[in-house]
């Protein structure tokens, strides 16, 4: 594909979409790993909210 | 299952589980056809091949729009109905948003440049979508300053609810200023002033990005109840402790 004398700035500009778009899945990604890692580590020491609790109480 | 329903975090998180898996194929399909459909799109009789540019500037420029929409919406049920999960929805769209502002004046500058001989210039448009970003930046700094997320919440959504006047602002300045911008060309009375041949892949890009966007705030809102949730347990820990 020839993209003509402004080659650059085409090549720059899809560049820096497709940054942006991985630096946004990729926070997204991070961030779920990292809640789910603390949840995990949260619910091993025994600490649940109370609408848990209320849940096991239910028959 | 009832649309109230949905309000429950815990079948909202349900739900975000069962829905992400589609709607990332779906993102990920239209993507796919839309840059397939740019890469053979001819070029523009003026702008020759600059105008692949659009492509992703123009989507950009509508997420960002679309975001703000979105927060102003939500912001309406956290004053209105006081509903937690319409604070998540805010606070989850603001960082999108602003990214995809971001992505709209990058690639402006650097369509800018070639077309009109500067990266920059202070008029209307382009302004008006600057201060887009700057209030974008604005409501994440109040959200990490505020400590209670449903104090953050209504701070948050006062200010979103005035800078929503800003995004009438964007559409019409070409049209209520003189500025270097061209003029609305995708939607305007009379038609678009696009050949089909360049609106076809454009509206297909539109569409892919606004899925990219739908996939993303469902996973930040996922995220955002899953912090919660994380600092709620951590509230309770202290309090056993104490």
């Amino acid at each position: 594909m020839n993209l003509g004398p402004h080659a650059a700035f085409i090549v720059m500009s899809y560049a820096a979409a497709i940054a942006i778009v991985a630096g946004l899945v990729a926070w997204v990604m991070l961030d779920r790993r990292r809640l789910a890692r603390e949840l995990g580590e949260l619910d091993a020491q025994g600490i649940t909210r109370r609408s848990e609790r209320t849940g096991q109480e239910k028959p | 299952m009832p649309l109230i329903d949905l309000a429950n975090p815990s079948r909202f998180l349900a739900l975000a589980d069962r829905v992400l898996p589609w709607l990332t194929a779906a993102t990920v399909l239209a993507f796919a056809f839309g840059i397939s459909q740019a890469y053979v799109a001819p070029d523009d009789y003026q702008q020759g091949a600059t105008v692949k540019i659009m492509f992703i500037h123009v989507p950009a420029a509508w997420l960002g729009m679309l975001a703000w929409g979105v927060m102003s919406l939500a912001a309406l049920g956290t004053l209105v109905w006081r509903h937690p999960l319409a604070d998540v929805a805010a606070k989850a769209a603001a960082p999108i948003g602003a990214a995809f502002t971001l992505m709209c004046l990058v690639t402006g500058s650097l369509w800018g440049r070639p077309m009109w001989g500067t990266y920059w210039v202070w008029d209307a448009r382009l302004t008006s979508v600057l201060v887009l970003f700057l209030m974008y930046l604005g409501v994440i700094a109040l959200w990490r300053t505020v400590e209670d997320p449903a104090r953050a919440a209504r701070v948050a959504a006062v200010l979103t609810l005035v800078g929503a006047i800003n995004i009438p602002i964007i559409k019409f300045s070409v049209d209520w200023w003189n500025t270097l911008h061209q003029p609305a060309s995708v939607l305007r009375l009379g038609g678009s002033a696009i050949h089909p041949t360049i609106l076809a892949p454009l509206l297909v890009m539109i569409a892919a990005f606004t899925l990219l966007f739908l996939t993303l705030h469902l996973a930040a809102m996922r995220n955002e109840i899953m912090r919660r949730r994380v600092r709620t347990m951590l509230m309770l820990q202290a309090d056993a402790r104490a």
